[in-house]
């Protein structure tokens, strides 16, 4: 059994004794608790509906992040605050983003109300920009099929400052005397849920139980069991490990380590390079920023993971840790095959080095997708090219969606060195891609497609290097609005 | 409410812009949805086994280690249903669970009733299921090719439109693929049942349509209709994917009930529910147009052909209304449209937001743009010139249209949203811009309201005032987000002239109001608001006789105001009056019912007026493609809607911005795909991409046309707003077209379907290059 997980709700502490590991915060609040104010839409992370907002701990500062309650399994309240819709209305008055959205007529079925409700919640409570591009990237994990969303952009304009700020420093004391003294271990029916604190006591784990389901954020893991079924036995969650929750700067490169989550990742990799930081804005809504890692992307090895490719392209080195031993991979060499990856048993990705595109040099992230937020790329490219004197000094191309893993485009970088930086050796090269992927067709894009557009992006870094006509589609929105 | 005295604030009336009556509940979550209510006692939860083959014999059904699983109470299969095993709302053609023979992938085969949903679906997984496959039909090319339909080919004449387009001086022809859409309601499908004495079941379904709810129960278990009470206080949204499609799960949760004496609800996962239930018909348009020098239309011919799926379900009626439909605003003069709508082995299609008159418009829209680039003239001159009202009133099914504003519309919004300015500005952008394409497209819309099926258009309303007076409401349509409760409440509240708040807003129940028409046509507060109306008129008018016989008043000088009655020269509360009545056992209770008035159709000739009246809509929308990667957004839009005099602005504001965003999803990011099996590739949110916030331009400018007003006596001469501003989104369609066009200066005619997916619009682009000869 172990010690229960302990969480706040409305300021009070909840204590779970005997709790399944991956029982999901969403059917705990809705057929344990009896809190059916979150909903489910979707069980995947994809809809918002479930959204709840949990209270954390950092540096003696509470964030406030809207997270998927489906996607979440209840071990992971430990040591947290969580706020419900329910927790939102004081004294049976409305809180002043219920208030706004009654007043902005922002719902209509109200299905997926309580989640947009929680959204802007934390938006609030984190003092963010109610500007309509702070607004709806806030909101873009949150689907709603009846407003077409602009009562819901008016609300957020309407909400106003957080009211509750003044009760932020209570929060921190109560969650600082709940921090455990000691790491989660829970047992329940022969599942075990462990929570090392360490990275040794981590390390120690992942060698005891080598078969067991390593979880960061859980926005992968979380679906093993929401949507395939799949029972884990044990989870080894690295959420509680400090050391890697860590960023260090090193000025041309950033470590990152296994759990960031790409929400706290992200002004790094903005800072390292523009085109990160769209990148990681467009990877997923903001809650699945919130929950997942930026190593947990690359470590479950799809060919569809957004980072890889720009990754890879940048140039990046994977760190591995199996007990005390580490080992180092360029992060290209990680991915063995679809579904396979370098990763011996007891060994887990401790941190990705990311290099700093060198000033000068030609480097560009491209996602192609049928909507522009929270969508699964049909092709992500990560293209870093070096000119000097009008000459292709050295190319890193990588792709996603277009092989079986994320993949550089070997021939097609044979066919950029050494040659000039011209619209013709682009387009040679682009041919060369053909020699390179053999993409497949499925609902996101064909075969086709994916290989057209891999070809026109490349055309695309050529056009953009030479500064002329702006080719991305936002650039040409901001005109529009001019 | 206070009797006398204390100054009364102005009962709130109807035309105000009042929140919807559960907003509060909505932000609070304290809003109750099926699967939020109190769970009871011995409650059974069921999941469903479906068919994992889109057409097959079943050789073997071995349920055996389905019933021996851990926690199963019983397993329910074809056999198992004591009446007619049929769950069709019409054409007996659709089998709660199949009989020897799949028709779909995700036909429902079996439920399995468990004491919680991980047993039950634990144990789904154990059934052993042998098929022998049979050939599968899943696209509209093959099901034409086979020749598989759901009723006969129709054809709509009017004049001899082959004719005319042959002695016209241009002619043009084309054709374009439409794709269906999940309705994507956010609740998925839920029942709850609780059986009573004598067998009798009180159901809670999320669903549009109670009555025919309770009828198929009823049928399904071998019942009398008068066994099975349905109630519905509120859906999740349900865009008409709940108006048939959710009673085949209410029906099996019945079932289980009934064989067990236990509750039992169902709730499906969104996976299940985008794989079992129907979605908006992908259409075939292939149109032809015969016009003269000025663009004005001589005659068109359209051939439309549908992917109904498995069964009939309400396809015979979308695919009549996509036949209405295929002149949008435009007066054709000479028409031919000829409808195949075909059978395939996909999931039965159904109702969605516009019912076959989206796809029907999209063929004449295409064909508007292809007679402006081929005359080198501007659409949307095009467009006016053939609006009703322009350019005659005759409709193809013979219908005559006398309320035509859609040229009042689109002339006013062309110069709000300075069209012809903004053209000029697109035009000289796109010659300076290479690779990135603006596009800009002004469309109307024009509505026919009224189910086509004729006696579907009734309406019942029972109001009961209490001796405290308090009023509640009951009435036959349902609420799904869209508004309808708190616009008849306003309704009755203004005909009483009571505070709103006094009006209480009940569950839709079969027991309150029986017979009922599902929640559907956009028709709901058109004849549920009318009903109310005639309920509380009866009770006025027994208030009033009660009134002038107790004060020797006439009845003329008695009158209901916001200050309370007025009775001759004396001013009464309302509930004084109540209460005086009351003890003068005078009854305070009345049902209310409408039936649409003129409204008349012979489906044998297509001929007749199967519309009381047209709302109408125009919408100009701005885009910009990438010609690289088909990337594309949508940078403007500005709509002007007819809501009539709106019972609710707020709410009409609510259905008009919602319906074009849902509009604008179908014809872009909103992609069905099917794999070669017939699966469903795209079941849930991470594949099937619906708007997001982001998808919304900042730029969106929306007014109700402040001039509207309804020419028919409908409830305070408001118009009809659920559907119609769904195909305000063809504009973004038509947008995307201009822009694909440009990359070949307008001198050919784009090929671009729907939805208009990035993949869609490179190739198109390319396609455009090279038919222009203009290679990159």
């Amino acid at each position: 059994m172990g010690r229960p997980v302990r969480f706040l709700l409305d300021g009070e502490v909840r204590e779970l004794p005997d709790v399944d590991p991956t029982l999901t915060v969403l059917n705990l609040l809705r057929y344990d608790l009896r809190r059916t104010g979150t909903k489910e839409g979707c069980a995947e992370g994809d809809c918002g509906a479930c959204t709840v907002v949990l209270g954390e701990l950092e540096a003696a500062r509470v964030r406030f992040r809207a997270v998927n309650a489906c996607l979440l399994f209840a071990p992971m309240l430990d040591g947290r605050a969580l706020f419900t819709v329910e927790s939102l209305a004081r004294e049976g008055a409305l809180h002043p983003v219920q208030r706004a959205m009654v007043e902005s007529h922002a719902s209509q079925c109200g299905f997926c109300t309580p989640g947009i409700v929680m959204s802007l919640y934390a938006h609030q409570r984190e003092g963010a920009a109610t500007d309509t591009a702070g607004l709806k990237d806030a909101l873009a994990g949150n689907l709603c099929r009846c407003t077409g969303y602009g009562p819901i952009l008016a609300a957020g304009q309407a909400m106003g400052e957080d009211p509750e700020a003044g009760d932020t420093p209570a929060l921190a004391q109560a969650l600082a005397a709940l921090q455990p003294s000691e790491p989660l271990a829970v047992e329940h029916h022969g599942r075990r849920f462990l929570a090392p604190r360490t990275t040794a006591e981590l390390a120690q784990a992942v060698v005891d139980n080598p078969d067991a389901t390593l979880l960061a954020g859980g926005t992968d893991v979380g679906l093993w069991v929401t949507k395939q079924h799949r029972t884990l036995t044990t989870l080894i969650s690295l959420n509680e490990v400090a050391e890697l929750r860590r960023i260090e700067d090193f000025g041309d490169a950033l470590r990152i380590g296994a759990a960031v989550r790409y929400a706290d990742a992200h002004a790094a990799l903005a800072g390292l390079h523009p085109e990160f930081g769209e990148l990681l804005r467009r990877l997923g809504g903001l809650q699945v920023r919130n929950l997942g890692t930026v190593c947990g992307n690359i470590a479950n090895g799809s060919p569809i993971g957004d980072t890889p490719p720009a990754f890879i392209a940048a140039g990046a080195t994977l760190h591995l840790r199996q007990g005390d031993t580490t080992r180092d991979l360029p992060l290209e060499a990680y991915f063995l095959a679809y579904g396979r990856q370098d990763r011996r048993p007891g060994e887990f990705v401790e941190a990705v080095t990311v290099l700093k595109p060198p000033p000068g040099r030609i480097f560009r992230i491209f996602k192609l997708s049928k909507r522009f937020d929270q969508d699964i790329s049909a092709v992500c490219a990560g293209i870093s090219i070096g000119v000097k004197d009008g000459a292709v000094t050295d190319a890193r191309i990588a792709f996603g969606g277009m092989a079986a893993t994320p993949k550089r485009a070997a021939a097609c970088e044979a066919a950029l060195a050494g040659r000039p930086w011209t619209r013709a050796t682009v387009l040679a090269a682009a041919t060369a891609l053909a020699e390179d992927f053999q993409p497949i067709s499925d609902m996101r894009a064909s075969a086709g497609y994916r290989l057209q557009a891999a070809k026109n992006l490349l055309l695309k870094t050529f056009l953009e290097s030479a500064a002329a006509a702006p080719t991305r589609v936002p650039e040409a929105q901001a005109v529009a609005h001019a | 409410m206070p009797d006398t005295g204390a100054p009364l604030k102005l009962s709130p009336s109807v035309h105000a812009p009042i929140a919807h009556d559960s907003a509060e509940k909505h932000v609070s979550g304290e809003a109750r949805y099926i699967d939020d209510l109190p769970e009871p006692a011995g409650l059974l939860h069921l999941h469903v086994g479906q068919s994992a083959r889109a057409h097959a014999r079943i050789r073997r059904l071995d349920l055996s280690a389905v019933r021996a699983a851990p926690g199963v109470v019983c397993v329910l299969a074809a056999a198992d249903v004591p009446g007619r095993n049929d769950i069709s709302p019409i054409m007996g053609d659709d089998p709660m669970f199949p009989e020897g023979e799949v028709r779909f992938v995700g036909q429902p085969l079996f439920a399995v009733a468990a004491e919680t949903l991980p047993k039950a679906r634990a144990a789904a997984a154990l059934a052993v299921v042998e098929y022998d496959d049979l050939p599968a039909l899943l696209t509209i090319a093959a099901a034409r090719e086979a020749g598989a339909v759901i009723e006969d080919s129709q054809t709509m004449r009017l004049g001899d439109a082959q004719a005319a387009i042959a002695a016209a001086p241009h002619s043009l022809a084309g054709q374009l693929a439409i794709g269906g859409q999940d309705h994507f309601y956010l609740e998925g499908q839920v029942a709850l049942v609780i059986p009573g004495e004598d067998g009798d079941l009180h159901v809670w379904s999320s669903t549009q349509n109670p009555t025919e709810t309770q009828h198929i129960i009823a049928r399904t278990l071998g019942l009398r209709d008068n066994a099975v009470v349905v109630e519905v206080r509120r859906m999740g949204g349900g865009f008409g994917g709940k108006e048939t499609q959710s009673i085949h799960y209410a029906a099996i949760a019945a079932l289980a009930a009934t064989k067990t004496g236990r509750p039992a609800k169902i709730r499906l996962d969104r996976d299940d529910d985008m794989a079992m239930t129907g979605k908006r018909h992908a259409f075939e348009s292939r149109w032809q147009v015969g016009f003269d020098d000025d663009g004005k239309l001589r005659g068109a011919a359209f051939e439309l052909a549908s992917r109904c799926g498995h069964s009939a379900d309400l396809s015979i009626a979308i695919n009549d209304r996509a036949m209405f439909h295929a002149d949008n605003a435009y007066c054709l003069q000479a028409a031919e449209i000829v409808s195949h709508r075909l059978r395939t082995n996909t999931v039965s299609d159904t109702a969605f937001r516009g019912f076959g008159g989206p796809q029907g418009m999209m063929g004449i829209e295409r064909a508007m743009d292809a007679i402006a680039l081929r005359l080198g003239k501007d659409p949307l001159d095009v467009r006016k010139a053939n609006l009703y009202g322009v350019s005659g009133d005759r409709t193809p099914y013979g219908q005559t249209v006398t309320d035509a504003v859609a040229f009042e519309l689109m002339d006013e919004l062309e110069r709000t949203c300075d069209y012809r300015g903004r053209r000029a500005v697109v035009a000289a952008w796109n010659a300076e811009h290479p690779w990135l394409k603006r596009g800009l497209a002004l469309t109307p819309v024009k509505f026919g309201i009224s189910f086509t099926a004729n006696h579907l258009n009734q309406a019942g309303a029972l109001v009961h005032v209490y001796t405290d007076g308090s009023i509640h409401l009951n009435h036959g349509g349902t609420e799904m987000g869209q508004g309808l409760n708190i616009k008849v409440a306003q309704v009755v509240a203004d005909a009483f002239h009571v505070p709103l708040d006094s009006v209480k807003i009940s569950a839709t129940r079969t027991d309150k109001v029986p017979n009922t028409s599902a929640t559907a046509a956009s028709s709901g507060s058109d004849l549920n608001g009318m009903a109310a109306a005639n309920a509380v008129r009866a009770i006025k008018d027994r208030l009033i006789a009660f009134a002038s016989r107790e004060f020797d008043t006439p009845a003329i000088l008695i009158d209901f105001t916001p200050a309370g009655v007025r009775i001759g020269d004396q001013l009464m509360g309302f509930t004084e009056l109540v209460r005086r009545a009351y003890f003068a056992r005078v009854s305070l209770s009345a049902t209310g019912y409408y039936r649409t008035p003129e409204i008349h159709y012979d489906r044998a000739t297509h001929q007749g007026r199967p519309f009381y009246y047209f709302a109408y809509g125009a919408a100009a929308s701005e885009v910009v493609i990438d010609t690289l990667t088909g990337e594309n957004r949508v940078t403007r839009v500005d709509i002007l809607h007819d809501a009539g005099r709106s019972l609710n602005p707020a709410v009409d504001a609510g259905q008009i911005e919602g319906g074009f965003i849902q509009g604008m999803g179908w014809l872009t990011t909103e992609e069905l795909v099917f794999d070669d099996a017939g699966r469903l590739a795209t079941h849930a949110p991470s594949t099937y991409k619906i708007p997001t916030a982001g998808d919304r331009p900042d730029a969106f400018n929306l007014a109700i046309w402040q001039r509207g007003e309804n020419r028919e006596a409908t409830i305070h001469r408001s118009k009809a707003v659920g559907e119609p501003p769904l195909m305000l989104a063809i504009s973004v369609f038509s947008a995307l077209t201009d822009a694909v066009a440009s990359v070949g200066g307008h001198r050919v005619m784009p090929d671009l379907d729907a939805p208009a997916t990035p993949e869609r619009i490179l190739a198109a682009v390319e396609d455009v290059r090279r038919r222009a000869g203009d290679h990159v």
